[in-house]
Parts: structure tokens; C-alpha cells; sequence
């Protein structure tokens, strides 16, 4: 094909100028050596030095990182068991209303998650004294709550797709039931909680709203200082910070593609041997028939 | 059909005073309002290749659950080396199993796939590595230790599910659709291989199958099964020539089914008047009959005979060839008497490129002796 379609490549000329000039300007911008964000005045790194002493947007940062990952722990091993109770048994007390209460958060607006919640810890805290004001755990909290919900529809459809008599060839060879869990179930199920942890990852680091209705003073995510300070006018140390989650996720995104792509060639090549393989025995019966 | 199983005059299930090692006792499984098995009662022998066939969704398949422990029977009891074993978890039985889809651990390779039950019985490591390799040469697979089950072939798959199910060395293997996902000529090969290891082992085999020749090749007894309850137990040699229902007469082999009603009985010598034959036709029967009590005459398409001008069989009939099937081995003609009956009856073809001697809408006259004849009360 040596023909181009002058059209066709002005569609992808505009495909990727509105998926990566957004992000393109804001790396640009991040070097600029003005305090103003629209004006350019010169290269310069001044602003990567100025984050640095940020102790608040560092702060904010890691409070959301460390947010992320316990909520995508949690996540992972709420939504596992909801799913391995909504495709394991298939009759019991509540099957119904668990089914639909587990994935009626995809469908919520966050709005309604997010205000249901606050008002959930505040009677809490009003009868029972906890949680103790609001803040990194009752926003762990929420963010499970959610979070559990997309785990527990990916875990579900795995487990649905998996040959229930794997387990039970595990049972009748002496294996106990939480054994055949750990060592059966467990591996076989791993791409799906992988997958599971690090989309409740992306989603907990990614909120705002629901964040917003149940922190309290002293817990600040991320997303929530980038929203205060925008108002007050954006600051080039968040283009500077912006700038380095989008290098951490190019590189992360970078080393998912090359283990795919060897894992790929691997099994291609564990392909070609089996058809080799298979070759071999055909000549082989049939030598020895004959 | 071949048999490899050479029959001592003493079967087993012959003897009253041996302990059948599993005694099932009036099991049934109902599943909502549906009785899966339905009341069965079955003695299985140290030492048997026993079958459940049948067709699908006969219950063969939950019965042979029921024995593996993964289901639970509504009513009746499972005894298994004299212990009652009906509630008794699968983990905990001595009892294994080779699954219809093999399910082999697919993130293990081979060889941790065959020990993986003695990983959970805590054998030590190099016992356990020498009964894995023991295990590899008993199905001729060595070179294939270190491969992941998608990287095997279906026969060599099949062959490390019935390695892995030997491993633990149990007293008892089940064994469902063992061959069922095996193209036919590796199939027929597998059959005799199945058959040496289990007379090697001196393990007790019950396969379940739906296919009538494998279970006829293979088992010491098959047990015949219909909509949860067993038809009929016997060797495959005694189900085939006296079977003891119409059911069981026209799932295995094929056979002309011909009603009638008895006439007479003297000593074994009975005496049917049947319509659709237009005569009346004689057979041996030893159990007594009462006179007029409607029967079913059952004759199988191999004992039915040309008959020529020496010949003296009884049973004459006279008809019409309206069908011929060249199966290569064998021909099938389709008789048709002047009553409109059809009877079937096969030839071998034993010379090559021999002029067919019969041919379509050729008169003919068949019979066949009174003692190939089953008789059918029901």
C-alpha cells in the first residue's frame, strides 16, 4: 500500500492533536520561565525546583498514592469474595439484592455516592464515635466502595469462564476447600485481580468528588489541591507535577507493553513447538501402522 | 466386537460371600422435582471394570458425582470398602476421578500436575518424585514432564488426566467419558491401553460412557441405565445376547423386535404366535411361560440365516429384499414380509469383489434357531 489517503491522514493528523495536544502544551507550558501560564517566557526547569519545596502539593501527592493503594488492596479482596459468592453459590438468601447493590455504584452519579456517604459517617460518628471525624480513612472508605464495584464485575465474569471442574479434580485429590482456593483458584483468577487492582487504583487517584464530600480538614488529595488552586489562577509547578505523572504512566504503560508483547512471541513459539510436536506423532502413528 | 478380557469361570459378582467394594443402596438424587437417579442399587467388585451406560441425562454422570462425593444423594446410602462413605467430602475419600474435560491445573506443568494429590497427602519429595515418573512411563509420556497442559495434544492430555488420577494409588478410579473427546482411531487404541493398565493396576474402573461399543469392549459388567434407574447389569456378552428389555435389546447392537403371544410350552420349547410374522415361531426359554401372556420376540441381525434346501431351521419366513446397506465388512438387508414387517439381517462379505449374490426386490427365505432368540416379557 503506498497510496495515502490525504484524507485519511488528516483525520489521524487531528485524532491525535485533540487526544495529545492538551497534554503536549502542558509539558511545553511546564518549562516556561514565566509565573504567567499563557505567556511564554523562555526555557527553564525553576519550576521543578519550586515543587520540590511545595510541601502541600507533594503532601496531597502522596496522601493520594497511599489512598489509591489501600483502596485498590481493599477493593480487590471485597470485590473477589463478593464475586466468588455471586458465581459460586448459585442460590442463597440476598443473591438477588447483593447482585444489584454490588454494581449499583457503576450506574450512580458520584454526586449521590459521595453525598450518602458523608452523611453515613456522620451519623456513624453522632451514635457509635467512629469514624472520629473525617479524613484518609473514611475516604479509603468510600473509595472501596465504589472501587469494589468494577472489581467485582471483572472477578465475576473470570470466574463465570472458569471450569468449575478444575476445582473439584483439586478437591478429589485431597486438597481441602481453602487449599484448592489459594493454590487452584487463586492463580487462575491473578490476571483478573491485576486487572482489577490497578482500575480501583486509577479510580481512587482519579476522584474528586466523592473525595470532596468526605474529607475533612487535613486530608487533601491531590486532585482536590489541583481544583483549589486552579481557581486561584494555575500555578506552573502543577504543569511541572502534571508533567511527571504523565512520564510515571508513559513508562508504566511502555514496560505493560513490552512484557506483552514478549509474552506474545512466547507463546507463539510454545505454539510453533506443539504443532511440531503434533506433526512428529501423526508421522510416528502412522509409521507404525504400516 | 473384540473383548480382550479373558473370563475366569468365577466372576466376582458370582460369589454371594464377597464384600462388594462399593455397595450403593437405594440412592436416589433429586434435583428440585427431578429425580436424577432414581433409586439404584448397585454391588460393584474389587477388581471389576464396571460401565454405566447409557444415553444422556440417563443419571449416569450424577451417580458417578455421588461416588466422587461431589454431590450429596437425597436418600439411600454409599458404602465403600465396608465404610459408609454418603456424606463424606471428596477430599477425604480414597476414591479418584478422571474428569470428562481433564482439568488439568493449566498454570502447572505436567509433572506437578501428576503430583499435586501427593503434595496434599504429604509424601516426601523424592518418594514423590520417583511415583511421578513411575506415573509418566505407566502412560508412555516421560519426555512430556515439563510441559504446561496447552502445549499437549488432546491424547497426550487424556493421558496425564488418568496419570494424575492414578497417582495416589487409589483402590477405586472414576473415570467419565474417559475417551469421549478422542478422535475415533486414537479411541479404539486408547480402549486396550485402558484396559491393560487396569488389569495391571488391579484397580476397580467405573467409566461412565454413552457409547455402546467402548462399554462393550472395555467392562467385565456394564450397568444399562434409563431415566435414573439401571435397566439391566450384566457382562457385555450376556447383555447383548439376553437382554432383558426391549430397551436394553435396541440400545445395543441393533435387533428385529417381533410381538407376539405364547401358544404353548413344552419343557423350554415355546411355541409364539406373532402377526407381524404371519407364523408362528419357536424358541428356547427356560423360564415358564403362561399361555397367551404377549411377548416380544428379540432377534439379532447376525443369528438371522439364508436358508436353502438342507438347511432345517426353524422359523421360516419368506420376503422380499427391499434394501441393501455395503458397509465394507459386512452387508445389511432389509426383508420385507408380506405382513409389511421388516427384519434385518446381515451377511459378511468374505471375498472381495465377489458378485453380490442377493440383490434388490430378490425373493428370499430366512430363519434362524430357536435358542439365538430372546424372549421379553415386557
Amino acid at each position: 500500500m503506498k497510496r495515502r489517503f490525504p484524507l485519511l491522514l488528516t483525520f489521524l493528523v487531528f485524532g491525535y492533536a485533540f487526544l495529545y495536544g492538551p497534554i503536549l502544551s502542558l509539558i511545553v507550558y511546564s518549562f516556561n520561565e514565566s509565573r504567567l501560564v499563557t505567556v511564554w517566557a523562555g526555557f527553564s526547569t525553576k519550576w521543578y525546583g519550586e515543587l520540590l519545596q511545595n510541601d502541600q502539593l507533594l503532601g496531597a501527592a502522596w496522601l493520594s498514592v497511599k489512598i489509591a493503594a489501600s483502596t485498590a488492596t481493599g477493593a480487590v479482596i471485597l470485590g473477589t469474595l463478593a464475586a466468588m459468592a455471586l458465581v459460586r453459590f448459585r442460590r442463597f438468601r440476598g443473591r438477588g439484592s447483593l447482585q444489584v447493590m454490588v454494581t449499583a455504584p457503576l450506574v450512580m452519579p458520584e454526586v449521590i455516592i459521595g453525598l450518602s456517604l458523608l452523611l453515613l459517617f456522620v451519623a456513624m460518628q453522632e451514635t457509635i464515635g467512629w469514624p472520629s471525624g473525617r479524613g484518609q480513612t473514611t475516604i479509603t472508605i468510600a473509595h472501596m466502595t465504589f472501587a469494589m464495584a468494577y472489581v467485582t464485575v471483572i472477578v465475576q465474569s473470570r470466574l463465570a469462564h472458569m471450569d468449575q471442574s478444575l476445582e473439584e479434580a483439586a478437591l478429589d485429590l485431597g486438597a481441602r476447600p481453602v487449599k484448592v482456593f489459594f493454590t487452584i483458584t487463586l492463580p487462575l483468577i491473578a490476571p483478573a485481580l491485576m486487572a482489577g487492582w490497578l482500575l480501583a487504583f486509577t479510580l481512587s487517584l482519579d476522584d474528586l468528588v466523592v473525595a470532596s464530600f468526605v474529607s475533612g480538614p487535613g486530608a487533601t488529595t491531590l486532585p482536590m489541591v489541583v481544583y483549589s488552586s486552579v481557581r486561584l489562577g494555575v500555578s506552573p509547578e502543577i504543569n511541572a507535577l502534571a508533567t511527571i505523572i504523565v512520564l510515571c504512566v508513559s513508562v508504566a504503560v511502555l514496560i505493560a507493553g513490552i512484557l506483552l508483547y514478549r509474552q506474545e512471541k512466547r507463546a507463539q513459539r510454545e505454539q510453533n513447538m506443539l504443532n511440531a510436536t503434533q506433526a512428529a506423532d501423526v508421522a510416528e502413528r502412522a509409521q507404525a501402522s504400516r | 466386537m473384540p473383548n480382550p478380557r479373558i473370563f475366569k469361570p468365577e466372576e466376582p459378582w458370582q460369589a454371594p460371600e464377597g464384600e462388594p467394594i462399593i455397595r450403593i443402596e437405594n440412592v436416589s438424587k433429586r434435583f428440585g422435582d427431578f429425580y436424577a437417579v432414581d433409586d439404584v442399587s448397585l454391588h460393584i467388585h474389587a477388581g471389576e471394570f464396571f460401565s454405566l451406560l447409557g444415553p444422556s441425562g440417563c443419571g449416569k454422570t450424577t451417580l458417578l458425582r455421588m461416588l466422587a462425593g461431589f454431590e450429596i444423594p437425597t436418600e439411600g446410602r454409599i458404602f465403600i470398602d465396608g465404610q459408609d462413605m454418603t456424606a463424606v467430602a471428596p477430599y477425604e475419600r480414597s476414591v479418584n476421578m478422571m474428569f470428562q474435560s481433564y482439568a488439568l491445573f493449566p498454570h502447572m506443568n505436567v509433572a506437578d500436575n501428576i503430583a499435586f494429590g501427593l503434595k496434599q497427602e504429604g509424601m516426601p519429595k523424592a518418594e514423590r518424585e520417583t511415583r511421578v515418573a513411575e506415573m509418566l512411563s505407566l502412560v508412555q509420556i516421560e519426555k512430556l514432564a515439563s510441559r504446561k497442559p496447552h502445549q499437549l495434544s488432546g491424547g497426550q492430555r487424556q493421558r496425564v488426566a488418568l496419570a494424575r488420577a492414578l497417582a495416589k494409588h487409589p483402590k477405586i478410579l472414576l473415570l467419565d467419558e474417559p475417551l469421549g473427546a478422542l478422535d475415533k482411531k486414537l479411541r479404539e487404541q486408547t480402549q486396550f491401553e485402558l484396559v491393560n493398565i487396569q488389569e495391571r493396576l488391579g484397580i476397580t474402573f467405573i467409566v461412565v460412557t454413552h457409547d455402546q461399543e467402548e462399554a462393550m469392549t472395555m467392562s467385565s459388567r456394564i450397568a444399562l441405565m434409563r431415566d435414573g434407574r439401571v435397566e439391566q447389569v450384566d457382562p457385555p456378552r450376556r447383555l447383548y445376547e439376553y437382554p432383558a428389555s426391549r430397551y436394553a435389546a435396541d440400545f445395543i447392537g441393533s435387533v428385529n423386535l417381533l410381538e407376539g403371544f405364547v401358544l404353548s410350552q413344552e419343557d423350554n420349547r415355546v411355541l409364539v404366535r406373532s402377526e407381524e410374522a404371519g407364523i408362528d415361531l419357536e424358541v428356547i426359554h427356560s423360564h415358564p411361560l403362561i399361555a397367551g401372556t404377549p411377548v416380544t420376540l428379540a432377534v439379532r441381525p447376525e443369528k438371522v440365516r439364508l436358508q436353502n434346501a438342507e438347511s432345517s431351521l426353524p422359523n421360516r419366513l419368506r420376503g422380499v429384499i427391499k434394501e441393501i446397506a455395503y458397509l465394507g465388512d459386512v452387508s445389511i438387508y432389509h426383508v420385507e414380509l408380506p405382513t409389511g414387517k421388516r427384519i434385518q439381517f446381515t451377511q459378511s462379505n468374505i471375498q472381495a469383489l465377489a458378485e453380490q449374490p442377493l440383490t434388490w426386490d430378490e425373493e428370499v427365505e430366512l430363519g434362524w434357531p430357536a435358542n439365538s432368540c430372546g424372549v421379553l416379557e415386557q
